[in-house]
This record gives C-alpha cells, structure tokens and sequence, in this order.
C-alpha cells in the first residue's frame, strides 16, 4: 500500500504517455436544453479496469456513462460538444453507425430489465438481431455467457423458463450475460446493484472482480465501500463537474482535493 | 348533531348517490335484454340464420345480412390494422416532438369524436363516386376503416407507451436498430393492448349504421356477396328496416337479430378482455 501512494505520481505520469486508451473523454459538455450538465470532461481509461465513477445524485455520473455508448441519442434536446473516443477512434464523428457501436459496448442498467421472453432468448437476443442463426453457436453462447455472469448452474435445467421469473439478483445477471453475449469489449454498468439485496450485490461485485481480465468495465455506483472495493480508479464527479481522478486507493485515503475528502467521509452528498 | 353525526350522515347519502348512479346504467341494460329477449329469442333457429329475407315474417331470416357483415369487417379489419398500427408507432416511437406531430396527434383525438354519419358523406363521395367503388362491400369497408382508424391509432399509442423505456434501452444497448427494437422488443410487449384496441375498435364497427347507410348498403339483399365489388347489407340495417315495418312479425324479427348482434359484441368484448388478463400476466414488467 505505501509503495502504491508513493509510487503514484509517477503510474500518473506513464498514464499519459501511454499512446490508446481503451476509453476516452476530451473536453466533453453536454447540454439538456439549457442545462449544463457536464462541464469540459475529460479522463483515459486504460483497458481490463474497473473505474467507478461516485458522486451524489444529479451530479452527471450516468450522464457521462452514458455517453460512451451514445445512450444520450435517444433522449430529445441533448447536445454534446467534444470527443469520445473508444480505442482511439471517435464514436461522435457522423460516419460512425450508433447501433454498431453499441455491438462493441455492453451496458447493464440500474434496474434488471430482462426481455418478456425465455431465459435463452434474453441471452441470444443481441445475435440474434445481428443474424446468428445456426443453432450450435446460439446454444454455446447461452452456456458461455450464463457461465460467465454465474447464473448457469442455478437455471441450466430451464432455460426456456420466462425470465421474469427469476429474482431481481439473478434477472441482474442474466442481464449481464447478456450484455455479454455479443462480445463487447467495454461493459457499462450504471448503478448495477442498487436494487438488489446484499449477497445479490456481493455476487454480483465477485463477477465484476473476475470480468475484469477479459473486459473493460466502467461502473457507476452511490456505495462508496464499493467503488472501494472492486474499482482499481475512481472518479468523483460534482455538479457536472469532474472533480478527482486517480487511483481508487489514493481516493479513498489521501484525497487530493477537499470536495473528495468531504463526499468520501459522508460530510455531504 | 355533533359534526362527526353530520360527516357520517353526509358519508352515507355520498355513498348512496354513488350506487344510484351505478344503477342507472345497470337497470337500463336489464331492460333492454329483457325486452328484447323476451320478444326475440323464440324465433331464433337454425332457419332464421340460415334463410334469405323475404317479405314474409315468418321465412325471412338474416343470412345474407350475417355473411355481409363478416365480409365487412374481415376487409376492414385487413385494411384499418395495418395502417392504424403503423400509424401509432410512428407517432409513438419515431415522431420527434415538434409542430407537425403535435398538430398531427391532437387531429386524430379530433377525429374520433366526428359523428360517424360524416364519414358516411365522406365515403361516399370519395370511394363511392371519386374511386367509382359505388355501393360495395370495399366501399363499405373503406369507410368503417376510416371510421375506426382513430381508435386503433389511439389505442396503439396507448400500448406502446404502456412499455417501459429500460427494455428498449436494453436493445439499443445490445445494438439493435430501431426497427428490430421495435420489432422484437416493443411490439410484442404491448401486442395485448394493441389487439385490445382492435377488438373494441371492431365491436364499435360492427354497431355502425349511419355510414353504411349513406355509403349505399342495401336494406333488401336476396343473395349472398361473393366479393369485395358485390352489394350488400350487414345486420344493424337489416334490423332498422324491419323495425321500420307495421307487421308484429317483424318486429319480432328485429329483436331476435338485435340478440344476435349483440351476442357478436358481446364475444368480442369477451375476447379483449381475455386478450388483455393473459397477456398483462406475461408481461408483468
């Protein structure tokens, strides 16, 4: 731990020397009609990460999350000025197809939100729209998948069932496996375990753990002793505004500005 | 009276004056079955629906005014669904929210309120004599469908917005297109409500006079229609016409077919309902 915060001024500076970062942010704003919700953002993140963004409510954390993916589009009167690149190339430039890169980025969101449909077809259904039909691939897929998210032993043997069915933990998995199903190499979890019970939220931190060699993942959450926990960088964001980045450890022990210290220590937020 | 007394009191006459008011429209519907059933249902047979009309009472039967209104609502139904569907999920998934939307949206609420005898007089100026269709069975249809858009238009928003935003999110995020996260995702989520629509939509044509008559259906049809350019009648004339007539006979005749049309909406309300308990318990979301 010592060696890790003395050493960190200079992890700091081989960060931005590093040429590609998996993802990253260049004076970023972003406008609800006349609001200003993000204001000038700009980060790197390096690839096989997790980065947590914390912040109190309304502070623009989904916000930006969502702009990795271009969510914000669906939403009428957004506006965003500056860049977004994924592996260096800019997913805001007009010749990019929106839907092909949401192939690339998988997202999982706040509430488990499965399709009406069968545990297989919720997990297929992102190959399915891409015209995967051999039925060999499909099944290897579901098993891969759900084996990945932790749910296959628990709903191998029905996998036809209605996916409502299950419980809000396993729904939030299912929606991982998803999410992963399609390959992605970036997942975005938007507050992926707020709804969910304690040993829910503990398997689903252990899946974030493991993911973590194969996948980039990006998470915002409310529960600092998480971010803590799984995330090897964190973000603080405030009024729109990216307040402090660094490694997790440095945030969580020796924040550099007085606003950290003040939200991580519950003084506000 | 204590003011606690006096709040009961007022309480108990609320409560009264509400079931009142509930009775009304249950005491009218009793009559109106016992009227008719009491006149009608012993002339039901297998004759009376299966027999021509005729001049005699006794002989007539409604057949070709029942195939003629299958004919009408079949072709309706086929004309109406496609485009009014279409229509809801253009105004509820692709229409930005601008001018000409709004200006759309509040037109078609207008629209379903015109009397229905307006879209009478429109049908039969344009498919009767601008597209030269006449009195036919397609000219008949046309005009019901214009008739009924509105609702199934309305009902289909209804339903579409009835599906929660994080599905569709869900897909994009998987990257599907619009049209596949419709396809895949919203539309069968809210099938329930849109067929729900539908069915009321049809059981509100089936009623329908008015148009009909101003369109050109014929009260007297000795032959059954073969297709859509064939002329033809549908049971709510069929019963205005008889009960136009002096003779008791028919008379008796009116309230038997006002039994059968009413069994006809009846079912189809029956099967909305049905429609929608089964498929809000599949997608409870």
């Amino acid at each position: 731990m010592e060696l890790r915060l003395l050493s960190e001024t200079d992890t700091t500076k081989e960060l931005s020397f590093k040429e590609v970062m998996k993802l990253e942010a260049r004076n970023v704003n972003l406008y609800y009609g006349e609001k200003h919700a993000l204001k000038n953002i700009s980060m790197g993140i390096e690839a096989n990460t997790v980065t947590a963004f914390i912040g109190p409510s309304g502070c623009g954390k989904s916000t930006f999350l969502r702009c990795f993916n271009r969510m914000n589009d669906l939403i009428d009167h957004v506006r965003i000025t500056g860049d977004i690149l994924i592996d260096g190339r800019n997913v805001y430039k007009s010749k990019i197809d929106v839907d092909e890169h949401r192939k690339k980025i998988g997202m999982v969101f706040q509430k488990p939100n499965p399709f009406p449909k069968s545990i297989y077809e919720n997990v297929v259904y992102g190959l399915k729209i891409n015209g995967v039909r051999d039925k060999h691939i499909l099944d290897e897929t579901v098993e891969r998948s759900l084996k990945q998210a932790a749910l296959w032993e628990e709903v191998k043997d029905d996998l036809k069932k209605s996916a409502l069915s299950l419980s809000g933990g396993q729904q939030q998995r299912l929606c991982i496996a998803r999410a992963m199903a399609v390959e992605p190499s970036v997942i975005l979890m938007d507050e992926p375990a707020s709804a969910l019970d304690p040993i829910s939220t503990s398997k689903i931190e252990d899946l974030i753990y493991e993911l973590k060699s194969k996948y980039t993942i990006v998470i915002v959450t409310h529960n600092m002793q998480q971010a803590a926990r799984i995330s090897d960088k964190t973000a603080f964001f405030y009024l729109g505004e990216l307040i402090e980045y660094n490694q997790t450890v440095t945030m969580f022990t020796n924040p550099h500005k007085e606003q950290t210290q003040n939200y991580i220590t519950g003084r506000f937020g | 009276m204590s003011s606690s007394q006096k709040n009961k009191l007022k309480n108990l006459i609320f409560k009264g004056f509400a079931i009142a008011c509930t009775s009304v429209g249950l005491i009218v519907l009793v009559v109106l079955l016992y009227v008719v059933f009491s006149q009608g249902l012993s002339r039901i047979d297998f004759d009376f629906l299966n027999n021509l009309p005729s001049r005699n009472a006794e002989r007539a039967g409604i057949y070709t005014a029942l195939l003629g209104m299958v004919w009408v609502l079949v072709l309706t139904v086929l004309i109406s669904f496609p485009i009014g569907m279409g229509a809801g999920i253009y105004l509820q998934e692709y229409g930005k929210k601008n001018f000409f939307n709004n200006f759309i949206e509040v037109n078609i609420s207008n629209l379903a309120g015109v009397p229905s005898i307006i879209y009478g007089i429109l049908g039969l100026e344009l498919f009767g004599r601008l597209l030269g269709l006449g009195n036919s069975i397609l000219a008949g249809s046309l005009t019901l469908s214009l008739l009924i858009l509105p609702l199934i238009i309305v009902s289909t928003r209804e339903a579409i917005k009835a599906v929660p935003p994080s599905l569709r999110e869900a897909s994009y995020g998987l990257g599907a297109t619009k049209w596949q996260t419709v396809w895949h995702v919203v539309l069968p989520s809210a099938f329930g409500g849109i067929m729900t629509g539908l069915i009321l939509a049809i059981s509100r044509a089936i009623g329908e006079t008015a148009p009909l008559i101003v369109v050109g259906a014929l009260v007297y049809v000795p032959f059954v229609p073969e297709s859509p350019m064939d002329e033809f009648t549908v049971l709510p004339i069929q019963i205005f016409n008889w009960v136009t007539r002096p003779q008791a006979g028919f008379v008796t005749n009116a309230a038997a077919a006002i039994i059968i049309l009413l069994t006809f909406t009846f079912m189809m309300n029956g099967i909305a309902v049905i429609i929608r308990n089964r498929y809000n318990k599949r997608t409870k979301f």
